[in-house]
């Protein structure tokens, strides 16, 4: 029975590779596979080489594993930092056939072929040679095998905020957190761990009289009591501008089913941040480093001390520093025969390595040279110790080339960094935003400054700061790895700097040193003294890189949160979408919204269905919805300056009750948008616009009314959703809309107020289809029975509803312009034939654009033409004008459609100098529809050219 | 000098040799005017128009003056995408040419810039969404660029991990792919093009900001730097992301607004996406990394920014539409994320043309899409240096078309840079 | 994540707010062509601080006037327009 500060011995059975192996519950997934004497765990990213723990927390550089099966298969998680559940299924990755025995071994033996950046040195010829090498250096790459479904787990958001935020539950965290909570501030306590107390759990230190994880245990509790936040498992991830921290929830392990949210992104407003996120041992750097046995000594001590596991059954300990002594204690307290400790200093002195001197050969001024390996294990190491070559036979070596505080966090959020030269390490320089660090992460590893008030009996007493480990001389063969994923060795480091890529950037990129899963955690100290030392720099003047979030890699699902499926962007929906889903319609999405594009009877296609349905419009009558269209009210003694600078066209002269088209231009004089515009009273008006531009209009009159303006004695309302809009056209519309409101209707671009159904409506007297038509503007919520009555109407004497294509179609018949298509942002009103409605006095956004040389004169300039398809044949929209197959285009179709009133196709089109090439025949050719159809410039006018048929 | 011709055979004597006759891929650049050249800006741009000054023009008294590191700005931070399906002709014309000079590239440096044409394919959500593809694609071909229209089944074929649910909130319906455009590795062609410039004699100097200009009346007559003044005949700006800083120091204001766009990449995985995956409806791209990570990215943060530092929102939002087009991305994890400062232009094109300073020439304004330009905009920069005279290619794209209204605006989005 | 004071709701989350423009680059409809053009297409784009004009678009819809660094994103004062 193991015991340990971590696990409380309920067993739980877990797979690896298929075998069945058991753990305990607190147990990590590497120290459940030490516990069962499971080594190899992991092949490397470049030379395949066998890897085993390195660490006991997220800098794990090589254990990574596939968790889960199925869907829920999660690729690349560390096994130190994944919990054991019930039925956990891991599964080793990028090896093959087996673990063991992989054949991806074969880049050891051609490494001298493959060192840093090789990649850029061969595999010339064209792209599509470069290709073919590029596929299989693809499939080499990579870790884990990509997940292959839909993700089951469900990931939500939470805003939060605080006065302060504390991050790590270890010794100093508890005590900031302790402080700031008993102090009436409103404290968040993250943890990533599963368990609070951080480097409590892997010491023998007894704090107020009982166990330190016991006393972290308590003082989580004494927090939430007092009214604090503590959320374990949790990782603060990214630290930005004006502390806002994002962190991670993991509210399960990876691969873990889940019932509820997998994890939560939390989004922390917080006064004051406390990093308390400790910091992280260095590896030692000599040849054949990575040997699965050999680990960091606060890994090893974490086994013994929080798992119970022995590590091994012969250790050798490698320091250069105090701490690692530790390592020796708890591993002989779990009888594994302490071989020796390498101690780099010449003359350690202290209470600590007395007390070992006492126990345990220690030997100074003794560094490893090498790892030894029988199969895929560690047999022994060789050292140096003094001048003298050494080896001694162990299966487990611990190290430690001394701390890098964490300072993630304080980098992201614009912190200094300040070198301790004693340390070998950056501690927190001054801070940028209100935000400071506190422990080990400020270089603070005394347990008694930490715990000011706390008790402390720490039987091997406190330690110094500890302090780096020897630059690495080489031994002739070997690979002394820095970055242990990427498999970035000293030889590497050295070669980039012999190349001139000597800007610590320039080196990272090109050895990727640092670039893996674990982000540089574990060897970024060690290359950066390894840079420094080639260069014959100081350390600091290596230069640094950047820290970047996220601190720990985090799921992607969890950045997304609830914005999956249906909620990935918002689907607007018409107030009389029910309406429209009983009379069978089709939807299709305008921007955000659904709309009908047509109604289709059994047996009709869609272009049957909307021809049908225009071609009722002309002969009969027809409602379409047009509520998505904007619509805002300005009203107030200066609401006509406000309607001036917004309209390019003259408005000041619109009567009362009477409305005419308009345009809106930019700034750069570009159509921006177009609608109708309506005086409903002297000091009143009403705009339309698009439906797609309805945000841009919103903010464009905004803008003009209280920047432009400056707070003109005038409102401007968006009233877009309290009114429906319902456009009723037709020869037969007028008739029957005089019967239904029981007065008569408004002449043409006039309007009236009317009651329909007992609604009271608003009726424009516009036209967008070319028949005689009326935009009738109901309060949105009584519009259904508006609806009902005006379909009604129609259907009676054969009319009924029509979508979007079928208006698509009559407008076309009429040239009017759409915004997006024939006004696509780079079109002035002359270009689209508006120039004429245009004020010629100026005042209006866009004037003084309109005047620039190259808008002056417009024969270089797309115009608005229409195109008629000679032989009747569709003309694909989109398609290029062009004179010849092959030839430059000097246009394009803009939109396309069946002729309603009549036979065969036209459309209308943007065509350079086009007013001046009607009867011109060209091609509308689409090389990528394969179709070419001629077809006869012409005013873009198809229909009733003398606007007879909209008129009273 | 850099050791050599890089080929696989002296990576074999280098692997004889513990490769230690390596040298220098590029010299430490010391300043030693005066210079004919002086090109502003040490990223893919500025050591491009280096090299084909040199090899082109024959103008081999050419430095590079580079604040940081070379490559450190945006060619160091984008998400590699190369391609010219544009719908713009000039646009087309300029993205095309420099496209064909990347299919060169790697054996005209002697430096594997990994070019890989593995497809650029922007995706269609709906029928209007495939007219517009449509066009675009019609357009391409009728200016001789290639351009495939693809059907949803092609589109499924390609990338087998898309959800191709009709009921998807994007449904797929297709797509438009250049089968010609792809990936390069980024750092890649900063250091290719600095190795081949350094080989004509091209000085790159390294840690030299530019602090002021020198001026004979209107005249540019080199520039002011931390280490000290440096004399040319001729000076361009090629510093996107800082253009309005830089040009500020000789008193310009330019149609440009520096803003912030961040990208993304995840833990690398066994191939699972092997093209170049657009969406314009849903704001988002991403690719594989052929080490295997996906890099990806989106919206720019929308307010003006020198920071090279973004808000987590707009990571949020591309990876959430990425997730809805591959929904097995939603389990991989994200390793880093970064932000580059992009040089929004008022029309959301470059510009490549003279300044109203005589001997002082800006190269800029490359928005989000500068990476994919880098070689032709080098070797078109070079012309206007070396000769004074823009390049029919590149004179569409003069600094005074804003005044005179020759914008060439690619989305319609007018003079507002956010609004792109 | 800028932290925006707007004077009517208090501190809010960028998310609620739009940037629309610097403050010099504000086109007058009665500005002379040329100078309106001037205002539209040349930009400092300091590398430091400079006036700019967001609106609370998401909040009280209030346009205010942001004295903000480009480099730091340190908001110095915020005034309602």
């Amino acid at each position: 029975m193991r015991a340990g500060s971590g696990i409380d011995g309920e067993a739980m059975r877990f797979t690896f590779d298929g075998k069945a192996y058991w753990g305990v519950d607190g147990d990590t997934l590497a120290a459940a596979l030490m516990a069962n004497g499971v080594r190899l765990l992991a092949r490397s990213f470049k030379y395949h080489r066998p890897r085993g723990i390195m660490a006991m927390g997220v800098e794990e550089p090589s254990a990574l594993v596939t968790l889960g099966e199925g869907a829920r298969a999660e690729p690349n998680v560390r096994a130190s930092d994944v919990f054991l559940y019930p039925g956990l299924v891991a599964t080793s990755q990028n090896a093959w056939p087996s673990l063991r025995h992989d054949v991806g071994a074969v880049n050891s033996l051609v490494s001298a072929l493959i060192p840093a950046g090789f990649y850029y040195k061969t595999f010339f010829g064209p792209p599509s040679r470069w290709m073919i090498y590029e596929r299989f250096i693809r499939r080499a790459a990579g870790l884990g095998r990509p997940p292959q479904g839909a993700d089951p787990d469900r990931y939500g958001h939470r805003a939060a905020f605080c006065d302060v935020l504390v991050v790590g539950a270890g010794p100093a965290g508890l005590a900031a957190a302790l402080r700031a909570v008993e102090a009436g501030r409103r404290v968040i306590l993250v943890e990533q761990d599963a368990l609070p107390g951080g480097s409590l759990l892997r010491e023998n230190v007894t704090i107020d009289g009982v166990p330190g994880a016991k006393w972290a245990a308590r003082a989580v509790g004494r927090i939430r009591a007092a009214g604090g936040r503590v959320l374990m498992r949790t990782t603060a991830t990214g630290h930005w501008d004006d502390n806002f921290v994002t962190a991670v929830e993991r509210r399960v392990e990876p691969g873990q089913t889940s019932r509820g949210l997998a994890q939560v992104l939390w989004k922390l407003r917080c006064g004051d941040v406390i990093l308390a996120s400790g910091a992280l041992e260095r590896p030692l750097v000599f040849a054949d480093n990575d040997v699965p046995g050999i680990m960091l000594a606060g890994a090893a001590r974490a086994l013994a001390l929080r798992y119970g596991v022995a590590p091994g059954r012969r250790a050798v300990i490698a320091t250069s520093h105090d701490e690692a002594y530790r390592t020796a204690f708890a591993l002989a307290g779990l009888g594994v025969e302490i071989v020796a400790i390498l101690d780099s200093r010449v003359d350690p002195q202290g209470a600590l390595v007395n007390a070992a001197r006492a126990r345990f050969p220690v030997l100074v001024d003794a560094r490893p040279l090498r790892g030894l390996r029988r199969g895929v294990a560690l047999a022994g190491i060789d050292a140096m110790v003094g001048t003298t070559r050494r080896r001694f036979v162990a299966d487990c070596l611990a190290m430690s080339g001394g701390m890098s505080p964490v300072l993630h966090l304080h980098r992201q959020a614009g912190g200094a960094l300040d070198y301790d030269a004693a340390r070998g390490a950056f501690l927190p320089g001054a801070a940028r935003q209100r935000q400071t660090t506190v422990g080990a992460a400020a270089g603070e590893h005394d347990l008694r400054a930490i715990l000011d008030l706390s008790k402390i009996d720490d039987p091997l007493g406190p330690v110094a700061p500890a302090e780096p480990g020897p630059i690495w001389r080489g031994e002739a063969h070997g690979k002394a790895f820095v970055d242990f994923q990427n498999d970035v060795t000293t030889a590497d480091l050295a070669l980039a700097q012999r190349e001139g890529y000597v800007s610590v950037e320039h080196t990272k990129r090109y050895t990727t040193l640092g670039m893996g899963t674990d982000q540089g955690k574990l060897g970024a100290m060690v290359a950066l003294a390894q840079i420094a030392d080639e260069r014959g720099l100081p350390l600091p003047q290596a230069g640094l890189t950047m820290f970047r979030p996220p601190y720990t890699p985090v799921t992607l699902g969890a950045f997304a949160g609830p914005a999956r499926g249906d909620h990935a962007a918002p689907i607007r929906r018409l107030p009389l979408a029910e309406a429209h889903d009983d009379l069978g319609a089709l939807w299709v999405p305008a921007g955000a919204w659904m709309r009908p594009r047509a109604y289709l009877r059994p047996g009709e296609s869609l272009g049957e269905a909307s021809l049908r349905e225009a071609r009722m419009v002309r002969s009969l009558a027809g409602v379409v919805d047009v509520s998505s269209l904007a619509k805002f009210e300005i009203a107030g003694p200066d609401a006509l300056a406000v309607v001036e600078a917004v309209c390019a066209t003259p408005v000041a002269r619109l009567g009362v009750g009477r409305g005419r088209y308009t345009v809106m231009l930019r700034e750069d004089g570009m159509v921006m948008d177009d609608g109708t515009l309506w005086r409903l009273a002297e000091d009143r008006w009403l705009l339309t616009s698009s439906t797609g531009g309805a945000a841009r209009m919103a903010r464009h009159l905004s803008y003009v009314a209280d920047i432009l303006l400056a707070r003109p004695r005038a409102a401007v309302i968006n009233v877009s959703e309290h009114w429906a809009g319902l456009a009723f056209a037709g020869p037969r519309a007028a008739g029957l809309l005089a019967e239904l409101t029981g007065q008569p209707v408004p002449a043409h671009m006039g309007l009236a107020q009317a009651t329909i159904a007992g609604a009271p409506v608003r009726v424009l007297a516009a036209s967008y289809s070319g028949e005689r038509a009326f935009e009738v503007h109901v309060p949105a919520y009584r519009a259904a029975g508006v609806f009902a009555a005006l379909v009604g109407a129609a259907q009676g004497v054969g009319g009924g509803v029509y979508g979007l294509d079928a208006m698509d179609h009559l407008r076309v018949e009429k040239g009017h312009v759409v915004i997006g298509a024939e006004a696509d942002g780079r079109a002035i009103p002359a270009d689209l034939g508006l120039g004429g409605m245009v004020r010629k006095s100026g005042g209006f956004v866009g004037w003084q654009a309109l005047t620039r040389p190259a808008l002056a004169d417009c024969a270089e300039r797309r115009q608005l033409v229409g195109v008629t398809s000679i032989d009747g044949a569709p003309i694909p929209e989109g398609a290029m004008l062009v004179v010849r197959e092959g030839e430059e285009p000097v246009g394009h179709v803009t939109t396309s459609a069946p002729r309603v009133a009549g036979e065969g196709a036209i459309g209308l089109g943007l065509l350079v100098d086009g007013g001046a090439r009607h009867g011109e025949a060209l091609l509308a050719w689409s090389p990528t529809r394969k179709q070419c159809v001629s077809v006869q410039v012409g005013a873009p006018l198809f229909y009733d050219a003398e606007g007879a048929r909209y008129r009273d | 000098m850099g050791a050599g011709r890089y080929s696989a055979l002296s990576l074999l004597r280098g692997a004889l040799g513990g490769h230690r006759h390596w040298g220098r891929a590029w010299r430490a650049g010391e300043p030693r005017g005066p210079y004919d050249v002086i090109v502003i800006g040490g990223g893919g741009h500025g050591l491009a128009t280096a090299y084909y000054l040199a090899k082109d023009h024959g103008i081999r008294r050419v430095a590079v003056i580079e604040k940081g590191w070379i490559g450190g700005g945006n060619t160091g931070r984008n998400t590699t995408i190369v391609r010219s399906n544009y719908r713009q002709p000039q646009l087309q014309r300029l993205l095309e040419y420099s496209l064909k000079l990347w299919h060169g590239l790697s054996d005209e440096l002697n430096y594997n810039v990994m070019f890989s044409p593995r497809g650029a394919l922007f995706l269609g959500h709906s029928d209007a969404d495939m007219a517009r593809l449509a066009e675009r694609g019609d357009a391409l071909i009728a200016m001789g660029i290639d351009a495939d229209l693809i059907d949803r089944d092609a589109v499924a074929r390609l990338v087998p991990l898309f959800d191709m649910g009709r009921d998807a909130r994007w449904p797929i319906e297709g797509g438009l792919i250049q089968r010609r455009g792809g990936t390069a590795r980024h750092d890649a062609v900063a250091w290719g093009f600095a190795r081949a410039a350094d080989n004509l004699g091209v000085d790159i100097i390294e840690n030299c900001e530019v602090t002021g200009f020198l001026r004979e009346g209107n005249r540019v007559t080199g520039v002011r730097t931390t280490r000290g003044d440096i004399a040319a005949g001729r000076t361009g700006i090629c510093v996107a992301g800082n253009s309005g800083h830089v040009a500020g120091l000789a008193g310009l204001k330019l149609p440009i607004e520096s803003h912030t766009l961040q990208a993304w990449v995840t833990e690398p995985v066994k191939p699972m996406i092997d093209t170049v995956v657009m969406s314009q409806t849903l704001h988002c791209y991403f690719s594989q990394s052929d080490k295997g990570g996906i890099v990806g990215g989106g919206d720019p943060d929308f307010f003006p920014s020198y920071a090279q530092r973004g808000a987590p929102i707009r990571l949020e939002d591309s990876i959430a539409q990425a997730i809805s087009l591959v929904p097995a991305l939603s389990r991989l994890r994200m390793v880093r994320s970064w932000a580059g400062v992009t040089d929004m232009s008022f029309d959301g094109s470059p510009i490549i043309g003279e300044t109203p300073l005589d001997g002082l020439y800006l190269n800029g304004g490359w928005c989000y899409g500068g990476f994919k330009a880098t070689p032709g905009s080098g070797r078109l920069y070079a012309h206007l240096l070396a000769t004074g005279q823009s390049h029919p290619i590149a004179a569409p794209f003069d600094l005074a078309r804003f005044a005179q209204g020759r914008t060439i605006d690619e989305a319609g989005a007018g003079p507002m840079p956010q609004n792109r | 994540m800028l932290l925006i004071p707007c004077p009517h709701c208090g501190p809010r989350i960028q998310e609620e707010f739009a940037y629309e423009r610097s403050a010099d680059s504000v086109v007058r409809l009665d500005d002379a062509p040329d100078v309106a053009m001037t205002a539209l297409f040349s930009r400092a784009n300091l590398r430091g601080e400079e006036a700019e004009i967001w609106v609370h678009a998401q909040g009280c819809g209030q346009w205010l006037r942001l004295t903000r660094d480009r480099m730091s994103h340190a908001i110095r004062s915020v005034e309602p327009l």
